[in-house]
């Protein structure tokens, strides 16, 4: 087979530079056969067996569709290029190849599963860049920037080096900034025995507070007895699971869902973040054997839709003007939440504007995956990789776009500055707090 | 050489074809227990669901946004597998052999399957020279494939219309049927084999495991 013609701008990554050229050919051999004979099985030698490089999965992938069409961002490119070979050559490669897998698999992939879904025979293309990930990640191959929030994640139980009195210190502020909209609000801390444990990921108290706040006030608008761990344990976001590290993902996952039994609540609910869902409810549970999470876990969407649903939170005025949304493929592709995040919507917005393609057919945002999380040396990349998306939500005309996922976030609103587009970009629960009604009893009395 | 190709090399065929899918099969089952997370993620429902959709054309959205590869693909296999099993001329050989027999169907629109298999084969080469994206995952063996599979029916036509030289033809073209069952449980042709389970797998894992869909 002939190699794929690879144009890329030159991108300096300390870490991977530096790294690939310490590789020893015996080192990459070794850990290449540990990880397919120890931690594959048949479900991988399957997928690479089965495919008849029909090459349909192409369409499927924003980086294919953003690049003209440059053959070699679509998945199956992407696979011929890392697993196939690894196979193939039981891992006799060398360290600019593994180089080569990291680049592919960290920061050219989001792992959304959309080619999965675009495969006749529903393989899961997703899955083997993972594999390649784990890889890499056993060989020390990841970039930079996401290596540093993995050992975030070692050292602090927390993706931003956020610090113990850190942490406690923004949730009280936050408490006050929600008690300017209703006084009696409280962030209760460590209330055992509370039905619902709030969650949220690292940079939510690192640089958007004010989602706490929102919280704190939604919160005791609907009624309800909740608690925020003051330990470690209080971050649900995970990219040790997107860098290949497995062992430290598990330690997160676990001390996440231990501190949720610890405070002996009901339920966790996790605010909008869609690689957090993922690896509290899927990849976590997995890994570990347990299958299920011990606790129920509530995405952000499914929480809002309930409470608007049952009527606990009344909205008083609905956000003006086109608006639409970014399907985050964690919680709609890959968990089933684009009904109930369109019921939201149009319960929040005047005029609520779909995308098109919608639901579980979006295209990714290309932050997710970890993509974002590689940092600075590959965002100009990973902007120029989402051209579609960009295109996709001007013909909405919104002014708004609203992305119930951090991740996402980040990623669209890269896009719309890249672009052009003069669009904001908002949390859901940024429209809900000035769009729900405060009842007459809970709001701030007149001086 | 007649005797010798419709006669042993049959039973060689079908027994390696017939041995090695289920070799292959309970080898796949059987490695994919290793992996832990596989077998409790299956759900009948889901892989059902999964399959319907996936095996009925323009019962998802993504056949709907390609209609020739849809049609084509779809009257291809269909016709690969209808022809050869109800072509008139291959139950009277197992009725000569076994007194047993089935349906047939007239051999006109066995022909005209026959011609829409080779339209198929053209259709799937003109996409590896010209489609960039498959250009570049083909090598050798998508080939080779290839002429595994259209050989049997180029012959079976000639052998049918007994264009020219019947006898040493149709030596080729059982020769070639053959070939083709042989091929199959070894080399990417299993995809007859485990398109169902791969199907299943990640149906189940869509449906039951993450709630969503697969179409």
């Amino acid at each position: 087979m002939k190699p794929t013609i690879v144009k890329r701008d030159l991108v300096v990554d300390t870490a991977l530079d530096q790294c690939a050229a310490k590789l020893t050919p015996e080192q990459i051999e070794k850990v290449v056969n540990e990880v397919i004979d120890n931690e594959t099985g048949g479900r991988l030698q399957t997928y690479v067996n089965t495919c008849i490089h029909c090459g349909l999965c192409a369409e499927a992938c924003q980086w294919y569709l953003s690049h003209d069409k440059d053959v070699s961002y679509a998945p199956v490119t992407k696979v011929k290029d890392t697993i196939w070979v690894l196979l193939e050559k039981k891992g006799k490669v060398d360290g600019a190849f593994i180089k080569r897998c990291s680049e592919i698999a960290h920061t050219e992939c989001n792992v959304c599963r959309r080619c999965g879904m675009y495969c006749p025979f529903g393989i899961d293309i997703a899955y083997m860049m993972l594999v390649v990930r784990r890889i890499c990640a056993k060989l020390e191959m990841v970039p930079l920037y996401l290596q540093d929030t993995v050992h975030s994640h070692a050292a602090t139980m927390n993706q931003m080096w956020v610090k113990p009195d850190e942490w406690i210190d923004t949730l009280q502020w936050q408490e006050e900034e929600g008690q300017g909209y209703v006084p009696s609000a409280r962030l209760p801390l460590e209330k055992e025995g509370a039905e619902i444990m709030y969650s949220v990921i690292g940079p939510e108290p690192k640089f958007l507070a004010q989602l706490l706040g929102n919280i704190t006030v939604i919160m005791k608008v609907a009624g309800l007895d909740w608690t925020m761990p003051a330990t470690a344990g209080w971050d649900n976001s995970n990219m040790a699971m997107y860098s290949g590290d497995f062992e430290i993902m598990a330690r997160v996952e676990r001390l996440h869902h231990e501190t949720a039994q610890r405070l002996k609540v009901k339920k966790i609910v996790m605010g909008e973040c869609g690689h957090a869902f993922r690896g509290a409810e899927y990849d976590g549970p997995t890994w570990m054997g347990w299958m299920k999470p011990p606790i129920p876990i509530v995405h952000a969407i499914s929480f809002y839709y309930d409470l608007i649903k049952s009527g606990r939170i009344k909205i008083a005025k609905k956000a003006e003007g086109p608006i639409t949304v970014q399907d985050p493929c964690n919680v709609v592709r890959n968990a089933g939440l684009g009904t109930q995040l369109r019921y939201i919507m149009n319960a929040v917005c005047e005029e609520f504007v779909d995308v098109t393609p919608n639901g579980r057919h979006n295209y990714c945002c290309n932050a997710g995956g970890g993509v974002i999380n590689v940092g600075p040396p590959w965002k100009k990349k990973r902007v120029q990789g989402n051209r579609v998306k960009a295109e996709q939500m001007k013909r909405t005309g919104a002014h708004t776009i609203v992305t119930p996922c951090h991740n996402c976030h980040s990623g669209i609103e890269d896009i719309v500055d890249y672009y052009k587009l003069g669009m904001h970009v908002k949390f859901f629960s940024d429209i809900l707090i000035e769009a729900m009604e405060i009842p007459e009893h809970l709001k701030p009395k007149e001086e | 050489m007649y005797e010798f190709v419709s006669g042993p090399l049959v039973w060689i065929a079908f027994i390696v074809f017939i041995g090695g899918s289920l070799y292959r099969i309970y080898n796949m089952l059987s490695s994919s227990k290793k992996e832990k997370v596989v077998f409790p993620h299956m759900s009948l429902k889901h892989s059902v669901a999964s399959l319907i959709h996936w095996t009925i054309p323009f019962n998802n959205q993504y056949m709907r946004q390609r209609p020739i590869f849809t049609i084509i693909s779809f009257a291809f296999h269909i016709c690969l597998i209808i022809a050869p099993i109800f072509l008139l001329a291959h139950v009277i050989l197992w009725d000569e052999s076994w007194n047993m027999s089935w349906l047939t169907i007239p051999d006109a629109v066995t022909d005209g399957m026959t011609i829409m298999v080779i339209i198929g084969c053209i259709f799937f080469l003109y996409r590896r020279l010209t489609d960039p994206v498959v250009q570049n995952v083909t090598d050798s063996s998508d080939y080779l494939l290839l002429a595994i599979t259209a050989l049997p029916f180029i012959t079976g036509f000639i052998a049918y219309h007994q264009l020219f030289a019947y006898k040493a033809i149709l030596i080729i073209h059982i020769l070639a049927g053959e070939i083709m069952l042989i091929a199959i449980p070894f080399t990417r042709l299993s995809h007859m084999l485990f398109f169902v389970f791969t199907r299943a797998y990640f149906g189940s894992e869509q449906g039951h495991v993450k709630n969503s869909k697969d179409w």
